[in-house]
């Protein structure tokens, strides 16, 4: 659908990203002097940024639903013969959504992160990253033209590289950023040639005039193509097949990382692209399928893994992939705003997990794999609660956030004929439940299974704060969505287009089969893990080797290295070592050894003696006179 | 009757043989240039010769201009070799063969 909303000045819009990028640059050069204030100026700012994006986005909402679209231009960014690109923001309902989740969750994860940073020298730098990451995200989602997007873009996975490697004295977090950052630009590159066949074919980066021409400009194979290309760029991003295996790595940075950039935020830019990009992929229409079994594959496969692991962090990790495969799944469906409310909720949930699971670390003393915890709701109560709900939500029991947005999902499934879509998915839920009732048997109930659970103990306030904040918000945000004309629908339809509905299983059906797949799968992880009745390792041992394969994520990581690490590595050697130190080099010294040796040769002739010279050059003169005389 | 151009040529050739003889097979850096003379003047008398056959008296200048040219170059030879048979006692020119490879 073509967009025909009115735009509006807004002249504010600049100052939700700036607040964040100033005290970032503060931080960065003046942070060491700041002291404990570094974490405090930047909640702060990241605060102040959320009071100016609600009050934006209750601006936008006060107008007709056909004139909800702001945009500000900031400056001619480059301007060369007729190609211009300006620095030019825009607030939209999808942008809204997006700048509430980053600014919102974002101050609250900084908050924590004063508490979780508190015995870290360098927290200023710590802090100074986590600022300059909520502003490249904010442009990410606030810009008004792809090349705003892509600096955006560009700009999270780069802080993304530097905070999963900020306790880079440990060699293995080092190689984790590298390994993001480098799966990740393999998806960026590809999105970028898609950005410069929107140039060749457009002229122009703004989104309004592409998705205006698009229908009349591109054929479906052009369409195709350029969707293909940028939808690649949200595959590194976001983590799904075949590019997830950087996520799982990327729990090596601390914990509030990976709540906001691994969780929350970034991972989830890939689903905005393709949602801000929906037209070229429903021109298309083959890259909406590509899109929805990308989506499809992910949520499966990702569930599989995050059963069998038994770091907690990394079990989130997972979790993350699989659930942004649902966002997919939701995107490639045309639920636009189905995978925006999932987006929301899961932000929610994951947030809160993650920084649950920092509040247990924390209380283990940096201790992760589960099989060492046990027994610690009764010394992290506040702890034990808040993740309870995230989980409980995730694994869809109502009236908890994640339940609405993953029956609304289901329910388009189903809804639109996709029986295969219905049935895979259910299967993703069940074992979504399963592994989140695992993780919460295995950490939280029980007997401590060593010293540190034994010891543990809750964290500050300033760590359960948040927690509550975010639990709260979990079990509330499912009223935005509570049923299908709910706030969230009416907010995205004008600008995204609305999903027809042919029918099917009524709502109250779907929601009971959902929540009977989550609570058997809940009550059958209490029978294995926690009722004492089975061996856990014993069952664990009958499932070999699946269950080791799983917990390396089915050697896709082993499989990359054979097929592209070990050769390019090898390529890599092969020119350094022979094409550069023989080839190179040989021709460089070859052509200097020969000039030395006849030059060597040639100064023999200076033989110092006047008389040989007077002889030579009076056979030169007689050949010279002779040659004369022969031609005449 | 005029004598005829090919005596003087004959003339001019042998002296410049011989001239070219004596740079070549002298090592006396003095003989040398008596021998490079010999050569100069052989030169000279080509060109007067061409002059009287040609009745043009161009050749008769040029000779001219190479007696100053020679001159000129006698005086900067022979300071050369005076200098460097002061330094080393010497002059035959096999000896001064510093500036080679």
């Amino acid at each position: 659908m073509v967009e025909t909303l009115t735009s509006h000045d807004a002249s504010v819009l600049w100052v939700i990203p700036t607040l964040p990028l100033a005290i970032s640059m503060l931080n960065l050069f003046v942070g060491k002097r700041l002291g404990r204030w570094a974490g405090v100026l930047a909640t702060m700012a990241v605060a102040a940024s959320f009071a100016v994006a609600v009050a934006s986005v209750a601006d936008l909402l006060s107008r007709p639903a056909g004139e909800r679209l702001a945009s500000q231009h900031l400056f001619d960014w480059i301007s060369v013969g007729g190609f211009r690109v300006g620095a030019d923001l825009r607030l939209d309902g999808l942008s809204a959504m997006m700048i509430l989740v980053i600014t919102g969750i974002g101050a609250l994860i900084h908050l924590y992160s004063i508490g979780y940073m508190a015995h870290d020298e360098r927290r200023g730098r710590f802090f100074a990253y986590l600022n300059l990451f909520v502003f490249f995200m904010l442009m990410l989602v606030l810009g008004a033209n792809y090349l705003v997007l892509y600096l955006g873009w560009e700009g999270v996975g780069l802080c993304s590289f530097l905070l999963i490697g900020f306790w880079s004295d440990k060699l293995t977090n080092a190689e984790a950023a590298k390994k993001a950052f480098i799966t990740t630009r393999i998806g960026d590159t590809l999105m970028l040639v898609g950005l410069a066949t929107l140039v060749f074919k457009f002229g122009t980066l703004d989104f309004v005039p592409i998705f205006g021409a698009a229908p009349t400009v591109l054929t479906k194979d052009a369409a195709t193509v350029i969707a293909l290309l940028l939808f690649a760029g949200a595959i590194g991003k976001s983590a799904q097949l075949p590019l997830q295996v950087w996520l799982p790595d990327a729990m090596a940075g601390p914990t509030p990382v990976s709540a906001l950039i691994h969780a929350a935020t970034m991972v989830t830019a890939g689903v905005y692209l393709v949602i801000r990009s929906h037209v070229l992929f429903e021109i298309s229409g083959v890259a909406l399928t590509v899109v929805l079994v990308i989506g499809v594959a992910t949520a499966l496969f990702a569930a599989t893994c995050a059963i069998a692991q038994v770091d907690i962090k990394r079990v989130l990790a997972y979790s993350t992939i699989s659930q942004l495969g649902y966002m997919f799944i939701a995107v490639g469906m045309r639920a636009y705003a189905v995978a925006m409310f999932f987006l929301v909720a899961h932000a929610f949930y994951k947030a809160l997990m993650f920084l649950g699971a920092g509040s247990v670390i924390h209380g283990m003393h940096g201790e992760q794999d589960m099989r060492q915890m046990g027994g610690l709701r009764k010394v992290m109560p506040v702890t034990f609660v808040t993740f309870a709900i995230g989980a409980l939500a995730q694994a869809g029991i109502p009236p908890l956030a994640g339940f609405f947005a993953k029956d609304a999902l289901l329910e388009v499934a189903q809804h639109t004929g996709r029986t295969a879509v219905y049935g895979l998915g259910t299967l993703a839920a069940f074992l979504t439940a399963f592994y989140l009732g695992r993780m919460l048997i295995l950490t939280f109930f029980g007997k401590p299974r060593s010293d540190a659970a034994e010891h543990a103990h809750e964290s500050s306030p300033l760590i359960w704060i948040p927690l509550a904040i975010l639990a709260a918000g979990v079990a509330f945000a499912g009223v935005l969505e509570l049923n299908p004309e709910g706030k969230l629908t009416s907010l995205l339809d004008p600008l995204l287009g609305a999903l027809h509905d042919a029918g099917g299983l009524p709502f109250a059906t779907l929601a009971e089969i959902a929540v009977a797949v989550a609570v058997v799968a809940l009550a059958i992880t209490w029978w294995i893990y926690g009722s004492g009745r089975i061996d856990p390792n014993a069952f664990r041992a009958r499932m070999e080797p699946m269950a080791t394969a799983a917990q390396h994520g089915w050697y896709v990581d082993r499989a990359y290295d054979v097929v592209f690490v070990q050769p390019a590595k090898a390529l890599a050697r092969m020119t350094g070592e022979v094409l550069d130190a023989k080839v190179i080099d040989g021709a460089v010294n070859g052509v200097a050894g020969l000039v030395q040796r006849a030059a060597a040769g040639g100064r023999l002739i200076q033989t110092g003696f006047v008389r040989t010279y007077a002889l030579v050059l009076f056979l030169g003169a007689v050949l010279v006179l002779g040659y004369i005389g022969v031609r005449v | 009757m005029r004598t005829p151009i090919a005596y003087f040529l004959l003339l001019a050739g042998l002296l410049f043989a011989m001239g070219t003889v004596g740079v070549l097979v002298n090592r006396n850096a003095l003989r040398i240039f008596m021998a490079v003379e010999l050569q100069l003047n052989a030169v000279n008398l080509t060109l007067v010769a061409f002059a009287r056959m040609h009745n043009d008296l161009t050749g008769q200048v040029l000779a001219f201009f190479s007696m100053v040219v020679a001159a000129a170059e006698v005086v900067v030879g022979l300071a050369i070799i005076v200098s460097i048979y002061r330094r080393r006692r010497s002059v035959d020119v096999d000896d001064v063969r510093e500036m080679r490879w």
